[in-house]
């Protein structure tokens, strides 16, 4: 992530005016690229850099870049190059779904891959390409039609011309142009060869489709990768080989910044079964064997004398007297008022004429990604001094970037892959000391062979970069009624995008640290929400969700602290705040339903329990959620039984994609408030792996309900947006059940066997 | 040391304390077994031994010779095993992928041992981590195989065309 990128989408205003070219002739480079003879093959802009692929292809067997599209092969398969990758929100589909439904062709016999780097992939109309920001298919979208409809205009203009009939009274069905009239008809594998030849129409003289009249854009269109994810057969990064490949393990710094002096048994690692070599990288050791679990073994017994950095200002350093405690407690201290990031009305004056005034402090944490797939790289550099390169990533331009800029390695001369990624949630932008792949291309150069360097989950919890935590001062101002009439908010925290950088955002106000405690839809006429900047030492990083994974918690379990103060009931509360605005108590109201109704408990469930319910509500992303949970305590612990959630992103590609993205950023949301936090003690994680760590397990995972509203309103995201009012509505809910204000997270911290 | 792996032979060199993860992924190459955790927390790396699901990142190699392994790669060649696929697909199971083969692995044993679990069984036998969330699939899923019939699938067919109905129903 270069510095000054926010994935939140925030700048929408540069439409990329990149129009499809026709590259089938481009014979040699896409037979190279393994497109088949005879297809037709669309692209973004020309394949550049024709003679040195040509030379690199005869000269070492590394491939050309070639910007195929959407190809149609002559036995009618199509491939379509996605320039989102796909980690389990389903974009392959989805994008096979927007591009089939403009070509009229089945979704579900697409072959999608992830494609190489290049501006021409840039379809984002926010001039972007990254996989983040739940931004795939709401910043896409219109160029992937677009290029579906051009190829079918294509195929229908070969259809005419090998009948001697006028496109107008030619049509398609999925896969085939017909002539109503004679009941002649082709398969587009059929025409694809014919179709070579022609030039791409203008954009504008094909009409994109109506969505009433859609064949697969907005239907449960089953997945195309499932089958492969069912039997093993997806090849993540870390399952990558080449020949001559050596494998890899580091022992990292106990804390970042240190360097290593040296390692005290040095002999008697480098004579451990297997081991091929023993290197000094920045701030790690690492182990280079034949086999993986060689490379672990010799790597977990090195014992290194690690030194302390000299003080540089622009390297994150992890001093050996940080702790999450005192952290925590060094953000409540911090006095201000921050700087602004939305303000309306007079929130002082407001106060001071308030019936009462609420203060309360509220809290988040550090959390892990814990993305079951443990971070690792495979470098290999070519005869002809081309690096290949195999990565997780979620933004394959910037990554090239950057490995470009510190291997000292020119940007045509690398080769960036981008398998599957097993699971990402933000774990997988440029992280510096984050990410392996720096590690794997050094190894290589010294070695001299393609390395593959795995991190143990150890080593990943030591240097897995987290979501910020923040301390927030809230002061309410409730009228002689109840109601709200003034709420300032003051976080005390270093924001996601400034700590990725390492340098305080030059608004002075971070977006992504205070998302979710602004952008709220309210009408409470006095409010301030600011942003006091603290500097944390920890590695800061994007979650699922960003800014809103925390600070929707924090908001709205403290505007039911208001309610509660207010003797409201805070569904009731809600409404009235949202009074005439449409959408949102449209959407609330269809929280409600889905749930039989509104009612907050306690009461007494058939089974015995007492329970009661929360809700919720967020604007993540483009889109607008309302949830309800429902909750028990069972042994002292909390049990979620149900969680309602409806979703507004406007509109949508496949409600079936959106049923399994609910289920899962709820997961996501519950094992948040639930469960996880990531406590460092001397400057140390306590948690090394899963153990100490725990994430939502099965046996907590409750009922999901998800109702999907289509507003019709502006398209929204959907991989992020289902996260948010999930910790809320459930520590809401809690709240009441126990009398116990909850103002932090995890509640396994809580005790509530009383 | 010969190890039996979905009905073939292979004569292996690493040492007898390797876990069976490292053998079957680096040495085979046989890599639709996943590495997690390595010290039995997350169930990526489950694989069948004599029918039975062991967590094979905790499994010396030495401790399997001569026993019949089956791994994810394998799993279709088991009559039960393939209608765990075929259920997974019918659900729509995976987002990202990564765990499941260790949960395809896990259900084609329960299926194996206990050809109609109760509920109670199910949810003791499937344990394996899922950072996407999609235990609630996984376990309809499974109900469906325990109750021999199509009939979880077609409710959730009909809940997917119902949201998709209220959907357009709620344009507002
Ligand atoms: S890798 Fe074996 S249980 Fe996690
Ligand atoms: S599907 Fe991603 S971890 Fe289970």
């Amino acid at each position: 992530m270069s510095q000054s990128t926010d994935i939140n989408g925030h700048n929408e205003t540069f439409p990329t005016d990149e129009t499809p070219t026709n590259i089938s002739r481009r014979r040699f480079l896409l037979a190279s690229a393994g497109v088949a003879a005879g297809a037709l093959v669309l692209g973004f802009g020309l394949p550049l850099d024709t003679a040195r692929a040509r030379g690199a292809t005869a000269a070492a067997g590394s491939p050309p870049r070639v910007p195929a599209f959407l190809e149609i092969r002559p036995d009618g398969g199509i491939r379509l190059q996605s320039p989102f990758n796909e980690g389990g929100q389903g974009i392959f589909t989805a994008m096979a779904q927007i591009v089939g439904e403009e070509l009229d062709a089945d979704p579900t016999h697409f072959l999608v891959e992830n494609a190489p780097p290049g501006k021409q992939y840039t379809v984002m109309s926010n001039g972007m390409r990254i996989t983040g920001g739940s931004m795939s298919v709401r910043f896409g979208y219109t160029a992937m039609r677009r290029i579906g409809a051009l190829a079918r205009m294509m195929l229908l203009q070969a259809a005419a011309h090998q009948w001697g009939i006028a496109v107008g009274e030619l049509t398609t069905e999925p896969g085939r142009v017909i002539h109503k009239a004679s009941g002649k008809s082709l398969d587009y594998g059929q025409l694809a060869p014919h179709a070579m030849a022609l030039a791409v129409p203008d954009a504008d003289s094909v009409k994109l489709k109506d969505p009433g009249q859609f064949r697969w854009i907005g239907k449960p269109v089953k997945r195309v990768d499932v089958y492969d994810k069912s039997t093993g057969r997806v090849e993540y990064t870390i399952d990558t080989r080449v020949d001559g490949m050596l494998q890899a393990a580091v022992q990292h710094a106990p804390r970042l910044g240190m360097t290593v002096g040296r390692i005290r048994n040095e002999a008697q690692i480098k004579a451990m079964k297997g081991v091929h070599s023993v290197h000094i990288l920045d701030g790690a050791v690492a182990v280079v064997a034949e086999r993986w679990w060689n490379a672990k073994r010799a790597a977990e017994t090195a014992q290194v004398d690690w030194q302390e950095p000299k003080p540089d200002p622009s390297a994150r350093h992890m001093p050996t007297d940080f702790s999450t405690k005192s952290y925590r407690e060094h953000l409540a201290n911090a006095s201000g008022d921050g700087e602004t990031a939305e303000s309306k009305g007079h929130v002082g004056d407001a106060l001071k004429g308030a019936q009462t005034v609420v203060n309360a402090t509220y809290s988040s944490q550090y959390v892990h990604h814990a993305q079951l797939e443990p971070p690792s790289a495979l470098a290999h550099f070519h005869d002809d001094g081309t690096l290949e390169i195999w990565l997780p990533n979620q933004a394959p331009d910037m990554f090239l970037a950057d490995i470009a800029k510190r291997a000292g390695v020119d940007a045509d001369k690398i080769i960036l892959h981008s398998p599957m990624l097993g699971g990402f949630f933000g774990r997988h932008f440029l992280y510096g000391p984050g990410n392996p792949y720096m590690q794997a291309v050094q190894l290589a150069k010294a070695t001299g062979r393609p390395i593959k360097l795995i991190w143990s989950r150890e080593e990943e919890f030591l240097r897995d970069p987290m979501r910020p935590m923040a301390v927030v001062k809230f002061r309410g101002g409730l009228d002689a009624n109840g109601m709200p009439v003034a709420l300032e908010a003051i976080s005390a925290t270093e924001g996601p995008t400034e700590g990725i950088a390492n340098q305080r955002s030059k608004k002075k106000v971070d977006d992504s640290a205070v998302e979710g405690l602004t952008g709220k839809a309210y009408a409470i006429p006095n409010r301030r929400i600011a942003q006091l900047y603290v500097k944390t030492p920890a590695m800061l990083a994007y979650w699922r969700s960003v800014g809103h994974s925390m600070n929707d918690f924090l908001y709205e379990t403290f505007l039911d602290e208001l309610a509660d103060k207010g003797g409201q009931d805070p569904f009731e509360l809600r409404m009235k705040l949202l009074k005439g605005n449409q959408r949102l108590t449209h959407l609330l109201q269809a929280v409600a339903e889905l749930a039989g109704g509104w009612k907050r408990g306690p009461f007494t469930a058939a089974d015995g329990s007492r329970r009661a319910r929360g809700v919720a509500m967020a604007s993540p992303f483009g889109s607008q959620t309302a949830a309800i949970a429902e909750v028990s305590l069972e042994n002292g612990q909390v049990r979620v039984h149900d969680i309602w959630q409806a979703v507004d992103p406007g509109s949508i590609v496949n409600p079936a994609i959106i049923d399994a993205q609910v289920a899962g950023a709820t997961a996501l949301g519950l094992s948040e408030v639930l469960l996880e936090e990531a406590v460092y003690e001397n400057g140390q994680p306590r948690a090394r792996n899963y153990d100490m760590y725990p994430i939502l397990p099965p046996d907590r995972m409750p009922k999901v309900h998800a109702r999907i509203v289509e507003s019709g309103a502006k398209m929204g995201g959907i991989g992020e947006p289902p996260l948010p009012a999930t910790p809320p509505a459930v520590a809401n809910a809690v709240s009441h059940l126990t009398g116990q204000r909850i103002r932090s997270m995890p509640l396994s911290q809580y005790d509530f066997s009383a | 040391m010969e190890l039996h792996i979905n009905g073939k032979t292979y004569s292996v060199q690493s040492e007898g304390d390797t876990p069976l993860l490292w053998v079957i992924r680096d040495e085979l190459g046989l890599t639709g077994t996943k590495y997690g955790c390595g010290i039995a927390q997350c169930g990526a790396c489950s694989v069948l031994v004599d029918g039975e699901v062991m967590r094979s990142c905790v499994t010396p190699v030495e401790g399997v010779k001569g026993r019949n392994i089956t791994t994810i790669e394998g799993v279709e060649e088991d009559p039960i095993g393939q209608r765990v696929v075929a259920a997974w697909v019918e659900h729509q199971v995976p987002q990202c992928g990564y765990c499941q083969s260790g949960q395809v692995m896990a259900a084609t044993s329960l299926l194996k041992q206990t050809p109609q679990p109760s509920e109670a069984q199910i949810a003791a036998s499937m344990t394996n981590l899922c950072r996407c969330g999609t235990y609630n699939a996984i376990s309809a899923a499974v109900q469906d195989l325990a109750g021999g019939g199509p009939s979880a699938a077609a409710e959730k067919a009909r809940m997917q065309a119902a949201t998709a109905a209220n959907g357009r129903g709620m344009r507002s």
